[in-house]
């Protein structure tokens, strides 16, 4: 699937399109098909998101999954501060990352 | 140290209300990300993995503590509650907010900090000796000159848009501790046959890409024409360096593809010409610098230590470096607790090392290059309690320079152009010599990792190094052996093939154990590699 991501304007902080929103949680991220550009170039207009841009990804029974590596580091957090992740109670949160 | 006078405070104030304006366009609107982009960075403003990251200016790695306090304050009120000291004596914020930018860049010129020219094609942060006005061994203390050439390299209009960014190192001893020669200017403050200082210049190091070792251009040019050499240095490269190809831009290019004679030859000329227009500062200028770098009152006291507490004899002997006054050290708070992140330090941390420095170093620390930051004088009569206070902060490793004191960049758990993580190999390396007591048996090892080809973690210079590579979408580590940054320079040469993030701590065991091995005397890892070479470590690595 295609999904597609970048930062939060003011925040910095990673988002991925959701369909009708920016969510900050991957899972929420939905294939956008061949329409991901058109989205984008609205969306960055409307100054809902800063630099998109998108990425290759699969569904799997974990949820969406980026398929690099550094866009499942943007996903959770920095692997070296669980403390600081999206999911800092879930020890099986790195696994996911690599 | 240095204190702003009315024009310095104008200067920085003037920029944070620009920014400011600059921030609230963007917010609104009428600021692309395109057209911002270069704004931002030039106020030292990435967009990195997680969020925006900002970097601040440390000149030449020195603050005092209430500096210090403002980057705790920062750290706790912007931040995650954290910073991560550079290898650049800078430090970054990795979770700040477009929205708060501006704040935060007022809060710093609160305290005579700023973060421009922390990014673009300019002249960056000047880097120095962190022993600089405190080591025993330095001619003279160099910071006055790297004040003098930040002063000039502020805004510089010629040098704003340079083909890349530039980088400059003072230092005034023959032991490198700031990696010199391996900056696009090093400078180092030398005594001539007749007996007066001057400055040597070596030009067109680097690391990065293509790793080079700059070469001397001139063996001394008087302190009275300084500024002026490196005004012709930067006008050659600025004329003729690679604008083209990024990758061919930097000065260290240039003098390669001319020839060290050639570039030299260019640089004389204009050097000839430019004392013609007369560019230098009034010598009046540099004594004035230099009143602010006046030694502190250094009062006679005890010479010796009781050294019958093993742990703190310990700390001693790895983390403090003579100082010039003999009643006192210059000791060296280690950021690497064993399986901790090199380089960051909480809020709590640093107000505790702003502490410490006010009551025992004259309010004064430097950041070193490895990360870690220095008390410069310390009076030996208070150094057990200043251990035990720093022990208590979890700020006593003693580990300076072995395997476990490694720099490491942020490789990809934040940068956006990294390729593979650095710090869960450093954690997990400090984790394993510090548990086995191998760190010991060891003695100086540098290691250094770097999560991308750009070295910002100097893996070229580590007596180990590490650089993380992308193979189809899998970290992978790339290992070399026999870099120095240090006066005895070299750049190290890879083993061959990577290894896995398994693999490669593996390796370091392994070249470590060739080492225990084959090593004669009190050698180093570093002189038994030179001495041995590659063949030994590749075929323990590989066969
Ligand atoms: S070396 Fe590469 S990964 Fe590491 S901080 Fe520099 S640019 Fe980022």
């Amino acid at each position: 699937m295609k999904i597609l991501t970048g930062n939060d304007l003011k925040s910095g902080a990673v988002i991925w399109w959701d369909g009708e929103n920016w969510s900050l949680h991957v899972d929420d991220a939905t294939d956008v098909g061949t329409h991901g550009e058109e989205i984008m170039a609205r969306e960055e207009a409307l100054r809902q998101v800063n630099v998109p841009y998108m990425i290759d990804a699969e569904r799997t029974d974990d949820g969406v999954r980026p398929s690099h590596i550094k866009d499942r580091v943007r996903a959770l957090g920095p692997t070296v501060r669980p403390d600081l992740t999206l999911k800092p109670q879930d020890p099986q949160a790195l696994d996911w990352v690599i | 140290m240095y204190a702003y006078d009315k024009y310095d405070q104008a200067m920085v104030d003037a920029r944070v209300e620009e920014f400011r304006d600059q921030a609230r366009r963007r917010l609104e609107g009428t600021l692309s990300e395109e057209q911002f982009k270069p704004l931002r960075l030039m106020n030292g403003l990435y967009l990195q993995l997680h969020a925006y990251m900002l970097r601040v200016a440390i000149p030449y790695g020195t603050l005092n503590s209430r500096q210090m306090i403002a980057l705790a304050d920062i750290a706790d009120k912007y931040d995650r509650g954290y910073g991560h000291f550079t290898t650049r004596q800078n430090i970054q914020y990795n979770w700040i907010k477009l929205e708060d930018a501006a704040d935060i860049l007022a809060d710093l010129s609160r305290v005579e900090m700023h973060a421009i020219q922390t990014s673009g094609n300019c002249i960056r942060n000047i880097s120095s000796d962190h022993f600089a006005g405190a080591a025993h061994d330095e001619l003279v203390d160099p910071r006055p000159y790297a004040e003098l050439l930040r002063q000039w390299s502020s805004f510089h209009p010629e040098f704003t848009y340079l083909p890349r960014k530039f980088k400059i190192c003072v230092i005034a001893s023959e032991k490198d501790r700031a990696a010199m020669r391996l900056h696009d200017i090093g400078i180092q403050i030398v005594r001539n046959d007749n007996g007066e200082i001057g400055a040597r210049f070596y030009v067109g190091g680097g690391m990065g890409r293509t790793p080079m070792i700059a070469p001397m251009i001139r063996s001394f040019v008087a302190l009275d024409q300084l500024v002026t050499y490196a005004e012709a240095c930067l006008r050659v490269y600025n004329r003729y360096g690679r604008r083209d190809n990024k990758y061919k831009a930097r000065i260290k290019i240039l003098v390669h593809e001319l020839g060290a004679e050639e570039y030299t030859r260019q640089v004389e000329e204009e050097f000839a010409h430019l004392l013609d227009v007369g560019v230098e500062p009034p010598r009046a200028e540099l004594e004035r610098i230099k009143e602010f770098f006046a030694d502190p009152a250094f009062e006679d006291g005890p010479k010796t230590l009781d050294r019958s507490d093993p742990d703190f004899a310990l700390w001693v002997d790895r983390n403090t470096h003579r100082h010039k006054h003999d009643s006192y050290v210059s000791a060296v708070i280690s950021l690497k607790p064993v399986g901790g992140i090199p380089g960051d330090a909480s809020g709590d941390q640093m107000r505790v090392m702003a502490q410490l420095a006010e009551q025992y170093s004259f309010d004064e620390m430097r950041i070193t290059h490895t990360q870690n930051v220095v008390l410069p004088h310390v009076r030996i009569a208070d150094l057990h309690a200043l251990w035990t206070a720093l022990d208590q902060a979890g700020l006593g490793a003693p580990n300076l320079d072995t395997i476990e004191d490694m720099i490491a960049c942020p490789g990809l758990d934040y940068c956006s152009l990294a390729n593979a993580r650095s710090i869960p190999l450093a954690q997990r390396i400090s984790e394993r010599f510090g548990a086995s007591g191998k760190t010991a048996k060891l003695g100086e090892l540098k290691l250094k990792i770097s999560g991308c080809i750009n070295a910002c973690g100097h893996h070229h210079a580590g007596h180990i190094g590490i650089l993380g590579v992308d193979r189809k979408g899998v970290e992978n580590y790339q290992l070399s052996l026999g870099g120095s940054e240090a006066e005895d320079v070299s750049l190290a040469k890879i083993t061959g093939p990577g290894f896995t993030e398994n693999g490669v701590i593996e390796a370091v065991e392994t070249v470590t154990d060739v080492y225990l091995q084959r090593r004669e005397g009190e050698e180093r890892f570093l002189d038994t590699y030179r001495r041995i070479g590659m063949e030994p470590f590749k075929e323990a690595l590989y066969d």
